[in-house]
């Protein structure tokens, strides 16, 4: 099992070290650049291969094997050994980790091919490779460990290898600045993660997974411990989440990272990075069942970021900020599921999510390269017949994301608001309901605006659209059809009853081994449930279909609909604060840089002035001391002899008395 | 008695070369005034019985020695009038010379006496400070410093040479 | 007045101390060779008459060697003061003053 996670690894140290620095230069002279760049793709894609054929063998090899709870740990060495604290470097593979890491590695795979087609002729192809080998790197660490310190050690490598592939193209500083954006802001997630974990130490007397379930769920200890504590544990690592998954109000990062290359948004984006934070509260669903505080409060910021981000992203013009608001929602959605529970929809979620999203944002970059560089929808339009393939696999991601039936998109979202539903929480599943006809409006809004209609470009730009090569469209179909048919694993159980099909929910059945409460908590009284899960899987078709029907509205039949509605004053204001993100960079920028900046401006002045002032000021005395022993040194003769002899005559004098 | 007499004159001459060789302006007075000190100092060697010494006193000292330094003044052919430089605030120089003498003069004796406490210098057996006596001491006692002033003189010679020499070897 | 030991020291100590000044007051260069000469002799003077003092023969031995090393160093001396003489045409020692600092 530790190839899995050392097989990327050594390609990011092979490409990194051999390919990247001037020691490439000396070593492959010879070879031209084409060859070199085929090595690097070569080592770079096989690594990741290498780690996604063990992972799904190690996969069967657990879910073939008998009973719920099997997993497979492997301990390597002990890391720290300090008093009572002992942390080892060990890995575990059970259900919930295999699914991640099945995810994780596969679409990693899928993406590094794309890449080779994607960043063909950049100049710094090597090291692009390498950073993306340590982002699978780290984020199996992540995945796989055994214990809260290395889970953060992933943790922060991925924020690591996403800082430096959002700011990949560094010399142009607006993308860098992204970058930086990106890590500060993760950073200060981590900080709520960290002291999460300092208080499951002080809590539990120990970091490694089983030994923290074990203690958490022994009665007899729960009942010595307040939920206060428990509590802020669970809030914690949520802020931990809230700036790795960009929930609000720390995902200003997100629209940002778009910086980047366009695979590294599908990669880290969309399918991985930003999902380590449902990934971590989902193996510490027993604290959040402990705590229900603290479930509500994430229910509450997930609502919120999945409404709120669905308002900016409905009237974007860029195609990835459009992607990239979209996951802040879809995230949103997933921690919608933990709040109320629903662990498993949240993975299921996940997964779903993992494939559609990242189809969509590999279609888009297959839109930007085929026409070189264009980024802005209002500037396209008519590709349908310019680009098949590309626009075919994108409008399944769009039906997939939009919640239409038989598609991947919409088991998951179903579940996870029928989940809300029963949970007792109607008012949030209103708002979940509006969210989806929202999510089913903007995608559509994009899908009509860049590949249907008349054409918007200039008759140069037409002649040179041209499909992406193999490398980048067999990746869009494998994710496509994932994208339809990976639905099917978390089969809604009350249809298949109902069907008289005997399969239950794949999913369900698989992580009911790591999750401790499976079932969710049917909250509230009966007299709430109007509706039942028949019911409630109408209306979220109905939400799909509105959305839909009023974007092909919109933007097919009467485009000039939404240039009279933004006319009129009220709609107008509404739609410039959506397109400006809500001003919320710039509220941020008001109350915590300006004042950040002028404080260490005052620093600065401190450390001109007087550091500088104190170390210059011990070099000039010594200079002045040594002009003043400089005086000794006469350069006349007689003096020297002269003062040697009375120093003779004293030395004397002095013995002798 | 006698000895006392002779002491006192090559003393008072001796002293008075030397004072010479301190303050008079030309190089050559000078040279010419140790050679009277070096003279009065063998003779005083006489006295005390080292006769071999006096000898080599005036053959190497006053001799070779003096005779270097007579050549060197000639061969650099100075001018009398660019040897002013010394020749400033002779009067002063000398006072606090006799100054500093009589002071030191006080001291020493002064200690000389608390240690010796007058010894008179008796005289020793005839072998003592002739050429047999040195001889012997040096040949038998002294042999390696001997030998290896011979060396001491070798690196001069080497010394002089390089240091005179012009241009390449 | 019967002449002692003390004599002897004294009479090196007052020779002792011209030659020291001779070193330190004069200007020319040769002259303050010739102090320092005034100097050695003096000593010598005084091992010689310590010598008889004890009736032992070191002093004497080492009066010669003492000569022998007066001799080594007046040569290469003099080798200097014709290297400077040729230098700075003047055998002034307070001209030779690059070591200031």
């Amino acid at each position: 099992m530790l190839f899995i996670i050392l097989a990327p690894l050594i390609g990011f140290i092979i490409n990194g070290i051999l390919f990247s620095t001037p020691l490439k230069n000396k070593l492959f002279k010879n070879s031209g650049e084409e060859n070199i760049n085929k090595t690097v793709s070569f080592i770079a894609c096989l690594s990741v291969f290498i780690s996604a054929v063990l992972t799904t063998f190690l996969f069967f090899k657990i879910s073939g094997a008998e009973g719920h709870n099997i997993s497979i740990t492997e301990t390597l060495f002990t890391w720290i050994n300090s008093g009572n604290l002992k942390i080892s470097i060990e890995f575990l593979f059970d259900p919930l980790s295999s699914v991640m890491a099945l995810v994780v590695t596969w679409v990693s795979f899928l993406i590094h091919v794309y890449s080779i087609g994607y960043m063909h002729g950049d100049k710094s192809y090597a090291r692009y490779f390498s950073y993306l080998n340590l982002f699978v790197f780290f984020m199996l660490i992540l995945i796989l460990g055994n214990n809260f310190p290395l889970m953060f050690v992933g943790w922060e490598g991925v924020g690591l290898a996403s800082y430096l592939l959002i700011g990949f193209w560094y010399q142009d500083l607006e993308k860098s600045y992204a970058g930086r954006k990106a890590f500060i802001v993760n950073r200060i997630g981590d900080f709520g993660f960290i002291l999460g974990i300092f208080l499951i130490y002080y809590v539990c007397g120990s970091l490694n997974y089983q030994d923290v379930f074990n203690t958490l769920s022994n009665p007899q200890f729960l009942s010595g411990v307040s939920t206060t504590i428990i509590t802020a544990i669970a809030l914690l690592l949520f802020v931990g989440a809230v700036g790795k998954s960009a929930q609000i109000p720390l995902y200003v990062w997100l629209p940002d990272a778009m910086a980047g290359p366009t695979p590294v948004s599908a990669l880290i984006h969309a399918a991985t990075m930003v999902t380590a934070g449902v990934y971590m509260t989902t193996r510490c669903n027993l604290i959040y069942s402990l705590a229900p505080f603290a479930q509500y409060v994430v229910l509450t910021i997930a609502t919120l970021t999945a409404l709120i981000a669905a308002l900016i992203a409905l009237t974007q013009n860029d195609i990835k900020k459009v992607l990239a608001y979209s996951t802040v929602s879809q995230l949103g959605y997933m921690f919608m599921a933990v709040g109320t529970g629903a662990y498993i929809f949240a993975i299921f979620h996940l997964v779903t999510h993992a494939f559609f999203k990242a189809l969509l944002f590999l279609g888009s970059g297959s839109v930007i390269h085929a026409l070189s560089g264009e980024q802005d929808i209002r500037k396209m339009g008519g590709l349908r017949k310019l680009i098949p393939t590309t626009s075919w696999t994108f409008l399944a991601a769009t039906l997939a994301i939009s919640g239409v039936p038989l598609f991947s998109g919409f088991y998951s979202k179903d579940e996870i608001l029928g989940a809300v539903y029963h949970g007792g929480f109607p008012i949030i599943w209103f708002i979940g309901v509006i969210t989806a006809v929202l999510t089913a409006f903007y995608m559509f809004r994009l899908y009509f605006l860049t590949f249907e209609g008349k054409s918007r470009m200039s008759y140069e730009e037409k002649k040179h659209v041209h499909e992406s090569p193999s490398n980048m469209t067999i990746p869009l179909i494998v994710l496509a059809v994932l994208s339809v048919i990976g639905g099917y694993i978390g089969f809604p159980e009350f249809i298949s009853h109902t069907m008289g099909i005997g399969s239950s929910n794949l999913l369900k059945h698989y992580l009911s081994g790591v999750i401790y409460n499976v079932d969710i908590a049917h909250n509230a009284s009966e007299a709430h449930h109007l509706f039942g899960h028949w019911t409630l899987l109408m209306i979220s078709v109905i939400a799909a279909f509105a959305g839909i029907l009023l974007a092909y509205l919109f933007y097919m039949l009467k485009p000039a609909i939404p240039t009279t509605l933004s006319a009129r004053p009220l709609l107008r204001s509404l739609y410039r604060s959506s397109l400006d993100k809500f001003y919320v960079d710039e509220l941020y920028s008001r109350i915590f840089l300006s004042p950040y900046y002028h404080f260490s401006e005052q620093f600065a002045d401190f450390d001109n002035k007087i550091i500088d002032g104190a170390v210059n000021g011990i070099s000039d005395n010594m200079r002045c001391l040594a002009g003043y022993v400089r005086g000794i040194e006469t350069g006349v003769l007689r003096i020297y002899a002269a003062s040697m002899f009375v120093g003779i005559v004293l030395i004397l004098i002095a013995i002798f008395i | 008695m006698v000895q006392s007499v002779f002491f006192y004159i090559f003393a008072i001459l001796s002293v008075t070369g030397a004072l010479i060789v301190v303050s008079h302006k030309n190089p050559v007075t000078s040279a010419i005034s140790l050679v009277l000190t070096l003279f009065c100092s063998a003779v005083l060697f006489v006295l005390l019985q080292a006769h071999f010494v006096a000898a080599i006193q005036v053959l190497v000292y006053a001799g070779a020695i003096i005779v270097l330094f007579l050549f060197t003044v000639m061969f650099l052919n100075i001018r009398e009038d660019a040897l002013h430089f010394d020749a400033v605030n002779v009067p002063r120089k000398l006072t606090i010379l006799f100054m500093l003498l009589s002071v030191v003069g006080y001291f020493s004796y002064t200690a000389s006496k608390k240690v010796f406490a007058n010894t008179v210098l008796a005289l020793n057996d005839n072998t003592f400070g002739t050429v047999e006596g040195i001889g012997k001491s040096l040949f038998t006692d002294f042999l390696l410093p001997f030998e290896l002033t011979s060396i001491l003189i070798l690196a001069a010679i080497i010394g002089v040479v390089v240091l005179a020499k012009k241009g390449d070897f | 007045m019967e002449v002692t030991i003390n004599h002897y020291i004294v009479l090196g100590a007052i020779l002792f101390t011209i030659g020291a000044y001779g070193v330190f007051t004069r200007r020319n260069l040769i002259v303050v060779l010739m102090s320092l000469e005034l100097m050695l002799n003096a000593v010598n003077l005084t091992f010689v008459s310590f010598s008889q003092l004890y009736g032992d023969l070191t002093g004497q031995v080492f009066m010669i060697m003492s000569v022998t090393l007066a001799a080594a160093e007046v040569a290469i001396g003099l080798a200097f003061v014709v290297l400077i003489y040729n230098n700075y045409k003047s055998l002034d020692i307070d001209l030779l003053k690059i070591l200031k600092g």
